[in-house]
């Protein structure tokens, strides 16, 4: 007991409030966590605010979401940190992505036409619950090897949160069972492991190409396209301009839905079950009311 | 030709057995012939390779799958009892593509800017930009040493000269919370001092910096920079300490002893999430070269005031930035004191619009009584993160009483790797 007390919390700085929230489950009382970017925030374009260089200074762990979602903004960071434990490769660097299921993996000839592809595939993987379980242990993992003491701590926590994600899980796809194989767009390709786990089928987005602002040309093809496929649901995140999927929605008739696609992205997403909670909820109304 | 063969036994192989009666022909069909083959070779190569490389990833495919939910998911642990999980267990093989075999994984990050420039208008000054020209291609080169170090590389090619804008070495752990660079770098003089040209938010740079901080270009020298942190409550504080070898447009050693120093003090403080300002302190000191002991001495002050809605920042930002800069300069006889300053402001009103405006003013270091001033009008346009086009307006009125009216116009385009975006 005297020994719990005098272990000194794990400072941790997290990219984003997806991975705080998943490090909090985890580590419970044992981590201080500050998580970078907030969840209304296009995470592709965080600034590098000398604020956030002293959380990393201070930071025994530093979890990212990787494959290069960051790339714009954490390099400068990391090495104006000063701090030795976060550095690529120490022991106090966590890449989350590297035991999650990534999709979309491009393969071939990469080039900038395509617009601003990721070459190592979608990081916005976390929106598959799964990939949270997945996340949640590499973390467990890493919080063990960092303070062998909370060992059994750790576990405690991480199978808690495995047995309520597991039960959000039983929630949440049987909720969303009614509309498997449901055709839908989105404006940026932030959904893609969101929608193959709970059975949407997008079938095309409001950027022409990743990174790209809308262009009326393809704007035209898309409405064509939606009206053809009888697509009734677009998801904004919510930090896109809503103009351009407001003018398809008049014209198509789809109801346009922002979802957040972080924790922190409205008030009420305070965790990362919640996240689901939330936006499922979201989606299943909007998904009856288009019936 | 004998490095396409050597690299592969089998055209190796073919090689030998149809090179043997070669000899035997004559010359000139004999060429025909091994360069015939010698295509022949290459392609069979090349589709031997494709091949194999397709045999290779499906091989790899097939031997990383994707872990299943199956493998991850641990059979639920009774909360009274937990079982640590090993950390080795709990890691199921990485999703990432092959990565190119060999020495290739270790190659640097390798990006190059174009900077194209154009003028117009009459402006009689002999530093006048020329109606059109390639102003600049920029290389960088930038990779991990070793587990304690990164080297970064900005090599510039220009219409007359190439250099190394900034070669450095940086170890970013080293004891006593420093951070140390080695190498050619841009002084840490103010804020524009520091930027590359691509990254500057007109197609020049202010007056003052033409005038008083080391020419069109500003200072850059070999020498060595550390810089700490000064962990405070109420503010991110970052103190730069660089001492150069003295030999920059504004600085020159006479004796290798002489050398120069720069010192700059950062304050940083956000007000709110979107909003933050930036203060900098800069003081740079070195001999001159016009006699064997005269020196000259600059003071800087600058002030950033940033806005950047988080929920709209790819659409709508605000900067507005002032640099006020003091300068000393000894002569054979005697010594001048200068000033200057610029005052800038740039509003994004569109993801891909930005508004610009500047104000110039300042003394010249050689003679105070001689006062350049101007005005610029911007705007830029984005059609993607890696290409930019922006037109200046820039008015002139120069201490000889000569007026420039200017539209500048620049394409800068970026190819390779994806670079950090400026703050």
């Amino acid at each position: 007991m005297l020994a719990m007390l005098l272990l000194a919390a794990l400072e941790v700085v997290t990219t984003t409030e997806d991975l705080g929230s998943i490090v909090r489950e985890v580590g419970g009382d044992r981590v201080k966590v500050t998580a970078l970017a907030r969840g209304y925030q296009d995470p592709h374009f965080v600034e590098a605010k000398p604020s956030f260089i002293f959380a990393m200074n201070r930071a025994d762990l530093l979890v990212l979401v990787g494959r290069e979602l960051e790339i714009g903004w954490l390099p400068p960071l990391i090495l104006q940190s000063r701090n030795p434990r976060v550095q690529p490769a120490a022991r106090g660097y966590l890449d989350a992505s590297l035991t999650a299921k990534i999709l979309e993996i491009p393969t071939g000839q990469i080039t900038r036409a395509m617009g601003d592809v990721h070459p190592s595939g979608n990081p916005h993987y976390w929106l598959d619950p799964d990939n949270g379980r997945r996340i949640a242990q590499a973390v467990q993992a890493k919080l063990q090897e960092l303070q062998p003491e909370g060992a059994a701590y750790f576990s405690q926590r991480y199978a808690d949160f495995d047995r309520r994600l597991a039960e959000g899980e039983k929630r949440w796809d049987a909720a969303m069972a009614p509309y498997r194989g449901t055709k839908i767009v989105t404006y940026h390709r932030s959904w893609p492991n969101f929608c193959e786990r709970f059975g949407l089928n997008v079938i095309g987005y409001v950027e022409p190409k990743p990174g790209i602002p809308p262009s009326p040309g393809h704007t035209l093809d898309l409405i064509a396209t939606m009206k053809r496929e009888g697509v009734k649901l677009l998801l904004v995140e919510p930090y896109f301009d809503e103009k351009t999927p407001n003018a398809i929605g008049r014209e198509t008739g789809a109801h346009v839905l922002v979802l957040p696609p972080s924790v922190g992205g409205e008030k009420a997403i305070t965790d990362y079950i919640k996240l689901f909670d939330h936006d499922l909820d979201l989606v299943v109304e909007a998904l009856k009311a288009g019936r | 030709m004998r490095a396409v063969l050597r690299s592969s036994v089998f055209p190796g192989f073919l090689f030998v057995f149809l090179a043997a009666p070669a000899p035997a022909q004559e010359a000139q069909p004999a060429a025909d012939e091994v360069r015939r083959l010698e295509a022949e070779i290459a392609a069979l190569r090349e589709d031997f390779a494709g091949r194999l490389a397709a045999l290779e990833a499906k091989l790899a495919a097939l031997e990383a799958p994707a872990p299943t939910p199956a493998e991850v998911t641990p059979s639920p642990a009774p909360p009274e009892a937990p079982q640590p999980v090993a950390p080795a267990q709990a890691a199921p093989a990485p999703t990432v593509a092959t990565p190119p075999l060999g020495s290739k994984v270790f190659n640097p990050d390798i990006a190059v800017i174009g900077n194209f420039l154009g003028a117009a208008g009459e402006n009689d000054s002999p530093d006048a930009p020329p109606s059109l020209q390639m102003e600049e291609a920029e290389a960088s080169f930038q990779a991990i040493v070793d587990p304690y170090a990164r080297a970064d590389f900005f090599l510039t090619f220009g219409p007359e000269e190439v250099g190394i804008e900034e070669g450095f070495v940086t170890f970013p752990t080293v004891p006593g919370g420093l951070l140390v660079k080695i190498g050619k770098m841009r002084d840490a003089f103010g804020k524009v001092n520091a930027m590359h040209a691509h990254m500057l938010p007109w197609t020049d740079r202010p007056l003052v910096v033409g005038n008083l901080v080391g020419g069109e270009e500003g200072l850059a020298d070999s020498g060595v920079s550390v810089s700490r942190l000064i962990p405070n409550r109420f503010l991110f504080l970052e103190a730069t300490g660089q001492v150069y070898q003295g030999s920059s447009e504004i600085f020159a050693a006479p004796k290798r002893s002489d050398l120069a120093y720069v010192g700059h003090l950062r304050a940083y403080r956000d007000l709110g999430e979107s909003s933050n300002i930036d203060l900098g302190g800069s003081f740079a000191y070195g001999h001159n070269g016009a006699t064997d002991d005269t020196t000259t001495r600059l003071w800087g002050a600058d002030l950033t005031f940033r806005w950047r809605p988080l929920r709209r920042a790819i659409y709508r930002r605000f900067l507005a930035r002032t640099e006020l800069v003091w300068s000393r300069r000894e002569g054979e006889e005697a010594a001048a004191s200068s000033f200057g300053w610029y005052g800038s402001a740039e509003y994004q009103f569109a993801r891909r619009w930005f508004l610009g405006a500047r104000y110039d003013w300042s003394e010249r270091a050689f003679d105070p009584s001689l006062e350049d001033k101007g005005g610029s009008l911007l705007l830029t346009w984005w059609p993607s993160e890696f290409s930019q086009i922006r037109g200046q307006f820039r008015r002139t009125e120069f201490a000889d009483g000569q007026t420039a009216n200017e539209l500048l116009f620049q394409f800068l385009f970026s190819i390779g790797a994806h670079g950090a975006h400026p703050f």
